[in-house]
């Protein structure tokens, strides 16, 4: 879909229509994540597959139809930030920013190779398009808050996006920017926690039970919502429905996910938080991703005891 | 602070908070060089890109001055030194040049990862002010003391560590900070630290400054201990001993060819710092010296391995040995070990 509204042949399409495209393009976005994902695991030998999984619909619906970013100027003053707090879903990042111009998609091709500007975790410095070097849980948000300060400080507009996981809001410095970003007013933060359910010992709540999360976000001050963060309808409308106003609140969308979404083996599967396919079954999962998502399956939760 | 010195920052419910003392419990206006928060001022006049941060230590480190000046560009973050350190990473990637200034203790050891993470990897210009450094923070004690800051920054890769030796060469050493690529850790101590330079030197980091020639012995002081090292170079002068004084203010890069300047030209060297003898001025001069091959006399003076005493910084200083005569007689046993006592 053109950005005017106009399908490929010219026509103008209706608003339902055009939101249909927009989802599809999102899902199928998803699903070039999720697919460039194993074969760039597969060149390292290993790769955080399933930490990516479950924010692959997320990660599509913010660089291909919501953020604020000019590939041509990655520096660009004005854009929109991205921090992906989670750093190692950066496996995912890199072919999504690659697709949209940032760098030659062939550069990926020596991923994680010594000297690559790309490993498992984002370097700013190396990488156009990586807004910061992310990778210690529990820092990204406290980056986001001073990417916002920052914002008010010269009088830009633009928004920031952070992406948590959810294991790390055990991380106490989580909620020192938690707090600041509320007491700041940091309206045009936004912070998208992937609560994909799992840690790499086992579920979060077992862990450290992060729950109720809507509660002790919005008792810090931040406006919340709650979504499929596998359905891009819903994705797509809580972005949408983000307010704008540059001294409100903080905006969180916890995002319900399952880790591994999207490969039936890897699914809520503990043993593949770091693994790599190999042989036929490299093949069997490109082939699972080619055919996405199975529509309307309603996220589940994962059982109590884990394998 | 004054009623509107967060006017961009204030919190949800701001309260006003009034006129208060030092945590030392003197009138902040009677410290003579706690000017950090002065100079930071005079520079943001010009500067559009400098801003300042604290966690709760406003009054005590004079960032009140800065606060004062430009509220639009003050925060005080309260209680939560990671959270600090990593928004000022966060608004240097936005193009901000931003100090943060907490006690040393908290600055370097608890926000060690924080600051090579966020700060030094990255290659941002965040400028760590950590102050109260060494023990100087005296009856306080070791949770407030930061006898490790320096050894523990040294090893962070693309990080500038620079002591500054008093108000004056502090403010030498912001001017230079604002434009220096990368992060910064800036060691000060405790804002009464007794003056070595009547105006304003001329500081260029990396490059120690050669305050006094001797053909005996060189002590080579940092921060605090530049003064006490120069008035026991007086004491020993007295008993015949003729002691050099190199100012190395910064210690990472080390200015290694003042070492083997000071080596060649006198009988010995003493390192001089507030600061464990483990890892830091000592540790990297001593390697500089072995690398080269050189083969002179050489003694580490600090503070022993070990959590040091409760008791007055005056007190501290005496029972370490690392006031002036505690340097003298240091430096003459070293000289002459079978003198004496």
């Amino acid at each position: 879909m053109n950005s005017d509204g106009r399908g490929l042949s010219g026509t103008a399409l209706s608003p339902s229509a055009q939101r249909v495209e927009r989802l599809e393009m999102i899902a199928d976005r998803a699903a070039f994540i999720r697919l460039e994902t194993v074969r760039l695991a597969r060149i390292a030998g290993a790769g955080h597959y399933t930490s990516v999984f479950s924010a692959a619909e997320m990660l599509a619906a913010l660089y291909y139809s919501h953020l604020r970013i000019d590939p041509r100027r990655p520096e660009w003053p004005q854009r929109d930030r991205f921090v992906l707090s989670k750093g190692h879903a950066a496996i995912g990042l890199y072919p999504v920013l690659a697709d949209l111009g940032f760098f030659p998609p062939s550069d990926l091709d020596g991923y994680a190779r010594l000297g690559s500007p790309f490993g498992d975790h984002p370097d700013m410095r190396k990488i156009p398009g990586v807004d910061f070097s992310s990778g210690s849980l529990g820092h990204g948000l406290s980056v986001a808050v001073g990417m916002a300060m920052a914002g008010r400080i010269q009088g830009r507009s633009y928004r920031v996006y952070c992406m948590t996981g959810d294991g790390e809001l055990a991380e106490g410095q989580i909620w020192e920017a938690m707090m600041a970003a509320a007491h700041f007013r940091l309206g045009r933060l936004v912070c998208i926690v992937d609560r994909n359910q799992l840690g790499i010992d086992g579920r979060t709540e077992d862990i450290m039970g992060i729950e109720p999360l809507v509660d002790k976000l919005q008792a810090f001050r931040w406006r919340v919502s709650r979504i499929d963060g596998h359905d891009p309808g819903a994705i797509v409308d809580a972005l949408d429905g983000l307010e704008d106003g540059a001294d409100g609140p903080p905006q969180a969308i916890i995002a319900d996910t399952v880790k591994g979404r999207g490969v039936r083996r890897m699914e809520l599967n503990l043993d593949w938080h770091v693994g790599n396919l190999a042989g036929s079954d490299y093949d069997e999962v490109v082939e699972e991703i080619r055919h996405g998502l199975p529509p309307g399956r309603p996220v589940p939760a994962a059982p109590r005891a884990m394998a | 602070m004054s009623q509107d010195a967060s006017a961009v920052f204030r919190g949800v419910e701001s309260p006003v908070v009034p006129e208060r003392t030092s945590t030392v419990g003197v009138p902040v206006a009677s410290i003579p060089a706690f000017v950090a928060g002065d100079e930071l001022a005079r520079l943001a006049e010009t500067d559009e890109r400098i801003v300042v941060l604290t966690a709760d230590l406003a009054s005590a480190n004079r960032t009140t001055d800065f606060a004062q000046r430009h509220p639009e560009r003050f925060a005080n973050v309260g209680i939560a030194e990671h959270n600090m350190v990593t928004i000022a990473a966060g608004m240097a990637a936005s193009g901000l040049v931003p100090f943060v200034a907490t006690f040393a203790a908290f600055a370097a050891l608890m926000c060690c990862e924080q600051i090579r993470t966020d700060c030094a990897y990255p290659g941002l210009p965040v400028r760590i002010l950590g102050h109260h450094s060494g023990m100087s923070m005296g009856f306080y004690g070791t949770s407030h003391h930061s006898l490790e800051d320096l050894g523990v920054m040294r090893t962070i890769a693309d990080l500038t560590v620079v002591c500054a030796t008093d108000a004056n060469h502090l403010r030498a050493v912001l001017r230079g900070a604002v434009d220096r690529p990368g992060a910064m850790y800036i060691r000060l101590g405790r804002g009464r630290d007794p003056e070595v330079y009547a105006e304003v030197p001329s500081v260029e980091i990396g490059r120690a400054i050669r305050l006094r020639e001797g053909p005996d012995v060189t002590l080579i002081a940092t921060g605090s201990e530049v003064r006490p090292a120069l008035d026991a170079a007086l004491l020993l002068g007295r008993s015949g001993v003729r002691a050099g004084v190199l100012d190395m203010h910064t210690i990472k890069p080390l200015d290694r060819q003042a070492v083997l300047d000071a080596a060649a030209a006198s009988g010995g060297i003493v390192t001089v710092e507030e600061h464990n003898v483990t890892g830091g001025l000592g540790s990297a001069v001593g390697e500089v010296l072995a690398e080269a091959g050189v083969a002179t006399r050489f003694l580490r003076h600090g503070v022993p391995d070990e959590h040091v005493l409760i008791g007055p910084p005056k007190s501290l200083y005496r029972h370490y040995r690392l006031d002036a005569a505690g340097i003298a007689d240091v430096t003459q046993k070293f000289l002459r070990p079978t003198d004496g006592a």
